[in-house]
């Protein structure tokens, strides 16, 4: 292929792209750091808790939220390629399909990570729970967590963006696979909102090997995912 | 239905009901447990064929993916449904034996978790294929998803083992399996075969109804593409009106 470009710089273009559009408008993000506030707020109606409870339930109210908002902000991603034809043209272009997988997944991985970066700070001052001195920790978990969320998402994302009540089945499809994600994430923070805090390795390697075997997957399955 | 077909059913159903005398008079009273612990003859073979199953499924998928062969898919739905009852059986079984022995329905040890979650994973395949249209890509997709189900398995699993570290052990299947009484591993090896080639027989058959189904609906499009035709050839108007 003469005009073929790697699938790094092919990725860069389109995460560009993803960026610029969703910039324009900011519905999406405005959309998903709203929801994960209005779980956030809901989740202390609903349990009450005081500063004993909240380090407890802290962590695992952080994390569905994330799940959620992660699980409903990932449908349009493929989506609204679909609703305006948009997919055959990524397709037509003579980049490798693992760089528009990749491309996507950046550009969620940003989305989710500014939804996080907004919200963590609202979840310490709602819940009283105190971020300085792990903050830099709490960032290492949360980049682990996030990407292992958008790898799956995306490509989920892609699959059921064919389906009928397409909105309905990503949560369906994504969440129980997260399930593992799920625990290890809130373990990993829990240790870290403890009296004395610390980071678990174990669930950090386990996060990192989350995240490298779904990434293997979609890479060797993206030729499958985008085809026509 | 042919000979062969009434032999296998006959002797699978000879075994099942064997293996059910056996687990109920022929195996030892278990030490602690007494007569609960029977239903245990039937909970390991549910859990064993459903293994199986779900294999067949990744194998299925896999199948598929690169050889692009129909049949690998009507065998990946088939897997999954059968694969699906028999993880609600030992579900169901599971519970009803856990109650008297441990004092509780349900725990999320890593074992029961590691099952339900792929009880919800399965069913999520099957509905996804349910919502998928185009037969094709039906099949690449709910493939796809497959695949990174069955990954996910050992995942669960090794994270609850992770977490759950200070759960009990599983009563018979610990790290004291081994002491199983020779009697009991027979009467065991008996209901595994049983409930092992029921399954592949439910699968057998529900592989030939998928069969049979994806001809029906071939005929089908077949048919309405002939009766798109028929108007265009000029025959007549009136049978454009007809229902």
């Amino acid at each position: 292929m003469p005009f073929s470009v790697t699938t790094s710089r092919a990725a860069f273009i389109l995460l560009g792209k993803e960026l610029r559009l969703e910039f324009r408008t900011r519905e999406l993000l405005t959309a998903t750091i709203v929801f994960a506030l209005v779980i956030v707020v809901l989740f202390s109606f609903a349990f009450d808790p005081t500063p004993a409870e909240s380090r407890r339930y802290g962590p695992g109210l952080l994390w569905i939220a994330f799940l959620f908002a992660g699980s409903l902000m990932l449908h349009p991603s493929f989506a609204r390629e679909q609703s305006n034809d948009t997919l055959d043209g990524l397709r037509m272009a003579p980049v490798s399909p693992f760089s528009i997988l990749l491309g996507k997944m950046l550009a969620n991985f940003i989305f989710l990570s500014l939804a996080e970066v907004v919200l963590v700070p609202v979840f310490a001052v709602l819940y009283n729970v105190s971020l300085s001195g792990i903050v830099g920790r709490l960032i290492v978990v949360l980049i682990l967590g996030t990407l292992g969320i958008v790898i799956t998402g995306t490509v989920f994302s892609a699959v059921s963006a064919h389906a009928r009540m397409r909105e309905l089945l990503l949560p369906l499809l994504l969440l129980p696979i997260l399930a593992p994600l799920l625990i290890a994430c809130v373990e990993s923070t829990g240790s870290l909102f403890a009296e004395q805090p610390a980071l678990d390795r174990t669930w950090l390697a386990f996060l990192a090997g989350f995240d490298i075997v779904f990434l293997t997957a979609s890479w060797l399955l993206c030729d499958y995912l985008l085809e026509e | 239905m042919s000979a062969r077909r009434i032999v296998g059913t006959l002797i699978a159903a000879a075994l099942i009901v064997f293996g059910g005398y056996a687990a109920l008079f022929i195996a030892p009273d278990e030490a602690t447990m007494h007569a609960i612990q029977r239903i245990f003859y039937f909970h390991l073979p549910a859990w064993i064929s459903m293994f199986t199953a779900f294999t067949v499924v990744f194998v299925a998928n896999i199948g598929w993916l690169t050889a692009r062969k129909q049949k690998w898919d009507s065998l990946g739905v088939s897997a999954a449904e059968v694969g699906v009852i028999c993880c609600t059986i030992g579900l169901i079984t599971g519970p009803l034996w856990a109650r008297p022995v441990w004092g509780i329905w349900w725990t999320w040890d890593a074992r029961l978790t590691t099952t339900f979650i792929l009880w919800l994973l399965y069913i999520s395949y099957l509905l996804l294929r349910g919502l998928l249209e185009d037969p094709e890509r039906r099949a690449t997709l709910s493939a796809i998803f497959g695949i990174f189900a069955f990954l996910d398995v050992p995942l669960v699993y090794l994270s609850n083992r992770l977490w759950r570290t200070q759960h009990p052990q599983p009563v018979i299947l610990g790290g004291k399996g081994s002491g199983l009484d020779p009697t009991m591993a027979k009467v065991l090896l008996v209901c595994v075969i049983a409930v092992l080639a029921i399954m592949v027989f439910v699968l057998i058959d529900r592989y030939r109804l998928e069969l049979l189904r994806r001809e029906v609906e071939e005929l089908q499009i077949e048919v309405e593409l002939r009766s798109l035709d028929a108007p265009a050839s000029g025959t007549s108007t009136t049978r454009k009106v007809q229902p």
